[in-house]
């Protein structure tokens, strides 16, 4: 799992951009031999700013593999905020990204 | 009096430092992942888990875009916003796919009420958003055609 985020401000509102990679297996597709491939899936997204959680996505199967997520909230350039991903398999992956 | 003077002052410093400990929490509390709710196996079971009872109504104020068609099932590009002020949290449901609930979004006071994301569709089927607020669900949807559906198997 690996969390890529791009973060710009303007006028007082920072956009970012995160894609994470991940293959967001549904538990309900099959290998060539038939079996089934077992669910790995993101279950969890939080955006951590100045010790706020400005954002909590839950998630299941529906998202697409490599999930992207678009969101913006009120912050200023320069500072840094952290994105945390966990999934159903207890995999887990952290990123802190400054806001340009 | 069975309470001395001492002891009463003690009581009295260890409440103290129970509510600094307590006022230190995030007055938010987050929901954790909830398993039943992404395998809830219809709309109407998902939206209670999520939401117990609350009312739904149609809103002009939740603008839901996606595409009306589309080819790749797999990656359906979907952006809902909220006009509405006080948007605790935005859901996107697929009634027709194995688990409806798409994802759901708990915002913070600082966001803005707008999400885009990608999601899988297994076949046709309306695309429904759900904007809570002030202690109401707030629904826009529309339908989109799969060509190739998304969920594999």
């Amino acid at each position: 799992m690996k969390i890529r985020v791009k973060a710009k401000e303007k006028n007082g509102i920072v956009a970012a951009k995160l894609l994470i990679k991940h293959p967001m297996e549904t538990g309900r597709r099959k290998d060539k031999d038939g079996n089934l491939i077992p669910s790995k899936h993101l279950t969890t997204v939080t955006l951590d700013y100045k010790g706020e959680t400005v954002f909590d996505a839950h998630m299941g199967t529906g998202v697409s593999k490599d999930p992207y997520i678009s969101i913006s909230f009120t912050g200023v350039k320069g500072e840094s905020f952290e994105v945390n991903a966990a999934d159903n398999t207890g995999e887990t992956a952290k990123k802190t990204v400054k806001i340009k | 009096m069975s309470i001395s003077r001492r002891s009463f002052f003690s009581k009295l410093g260890k409440s103290a430092a129970y509510l600094a400990v307590l006022s230190s929490i995030p007055s938010i509390a987050w929901a954790k992942w909830n398993l039943k709710a992404f395998t809830a196996p219809n709309l109407d079971a998902a939206i209670k888990i999520n939401y117990g009872d609350l009312p739904v109504i149609d809103s002009d104020l939740v603008n839901l875009k996606a595409p009306a068609i589309a080819e790749n099932g797999a990656v359906v590009p979907i952006t809902v916003e909220s006009k509405l002020p006080n948007t605790k949290s935005i859901s996107i449901f697929v009634p027709d796919n194995p688990g409806p609930l798409v994802a759901k979004f708990n915002l913070g006071p600082s966001s803005v009420a707008k999400i885009k994301t990608r999601i899988r569709m297994g076949k046709t089927s309306e695309v429904i958003a759900l904007v809570e607020a002030d202690g109401k669900l707030h629904r826009a949807r529309q339908a989109v055609k799969v060509t190739i559906g998304g969920c594999g198997g």
